[in-house]
């Protein structure tokens, strides 16, 4: 699953971390860490959702956390094109306010 | 989120339990598709808070059975209820947060009694779901410090902090001003219509019943009376129904000799 889930497309200035699939407390751990990773050795990251099915209170943590290293590391971290479940469920907690949602 | 509206989710069939010789609960069928919100009805007595409590295994029935999420409560492994644990999310009437924690401890204790997250996602799920019930920056207050919509709103955050697939609620708006009533209201059906939830909810609000059930059950003297959409529970030609819906009391034929047994013998019990 891990191996299918994420990947990403990576350059000097910008790293798109595509995800699919279902993310639930199963997997989350793994995005966290892409994303850390992805904010230790590139300036801007941008995590693609357009293909999520489903992402629990674990796998919207995991954005948060990034967004919290990016901007106490002088980084930019963003979402991309959240499926409609996934930007319902960021409406709710009004997080859709917090991140830069392209 | 894409649901498949036909698949039970809470299969309740033939239920019977007794209190000492009483039945409290007589053959009570419910059937709930995932998705749904099910709101379950009746006076005082009428049992509803019974079988709410047998749903979720805290109560031994005499007869019937309980499926949640398509397994026998009463003949699943340990492991498989501790899993199932993890599926349910509980609304209690008294919002039952632990006095001795923060508002912030209580609604992250799920997640450090199931979960091995670090301490930084739990930090942040939790005071998230703060923010979905609206008490955002709440989480360092005591619980006798809320009002009693806040502390209703707290035992939500706490109910979903797991993103449960079930969600029940024991009368969740009870004692509280129509405005927060209704804000509760709101809360359940965006919980619904954003996470997919199911949900039993057993109320007396008639208002908050019609305004949140996909269907309705009223339940009688540990009967189930009617079940249907909101529509057709308000055409109900059904006197019980509609003295229910109407708000008037119950009047049933008096039994002199019943009456005289209840008033004069010694070893009296009900049947």
């Amino acid at each position: 699953m891990t191996e299918d889930f994420i990947h990403f497309d990576k350059n000097d200035e910008l790293c798109i971390i595509y995800v699919s699939g279902e993310v639930d407390l199963s997997n989350s751990a793994e995005v966290r860490k892409t994303i850390l990773s992805a904010l230790k050795t590139t300036p801007e990251v941008v995590v693609n959702l357009a293909h999520v099915e489903y992402i629990d209170s674990s796998g919207i943590a995991a954005m948060v956390e990034g967004l919290q290293f990016a901007n106490s590391h002088g980084k930019t971290f963003g979402l991309s094109k959240p499926s409609k479940q996934v930007r319902s469920i960021l409406e709710l907690a009004r997080l859709d306010q917090v991140f830069r949602i392209d | 989120m894409e649901t498949n509206n036909n698949e039970t989710v809470i299969e309740v069939k033939d239920l019977v339990t007794h209190y000492g010789q009483r039945k409290i609960l007589d053959g009570v069928d419910l059937d709930v598709k995932k998705g749904e919100i099910r709101v379950i009805m009746g006076g005082s007595g009428s049992g509803k808070s019974t079988l709410l409590w047998h749903i979720l295994g805290l109560y031994q029935p005499t007869e019937g059975q309980i499926k949640l999420l398509g397994k026998d409560i009463h003949r699943i492994s340990f492991n498989e209820q501790l899993q199932l644990k993890q599926d349910i999310g509980v609304s209690f009437q008294s919002g039952a947060l632990f006095s001795s924690m923060t508002v912030g401890e209580n609604v992250a204790l799920p997640l450090r009694e199931f979960t091995e997250l670090d301490e930084n996602t739990i930090r942040i799920i939790s005071r998230m779901k703060l923010e979905v019930v609206n008490l955002g920056g709440f989480h360092k207050l005591m619980p006798s410090q809320l009002s009693g919509g806040m502390v209703k709103r707290a035992a939500l955050a706490r109910s979903i902090v797991m993103d449960p697939k079930l969600l029940f609620f024991d009368e969740p708006s009870a004692g509280l001003d129509p405005v927060v009533a209704s804000e509760i209201d709101d809360l359940i059906l965006s919980l619904r219509d954003t996470m997919g939830m199911s949900m039993v909810v057993v109320t007396h609000e008639l208002d908050s019943a019609f305004k949140i059930a996909d269907k309705i059950t009223v339940l009688d003297n540990g009967k189930n009376l009617i079940t249907g959409t909101v529509e057709e529970i308000k055409k109900s030609e059904n006197k019980r129904v509609m003295d229910l819906l109407q708000r008037r009391s119950r009047h049933d034929k008096l039994n002199p000799k019943d009456y005289l047994k209840r008033l004069t013998q010694e070893n009296y019990t009900l049947t």
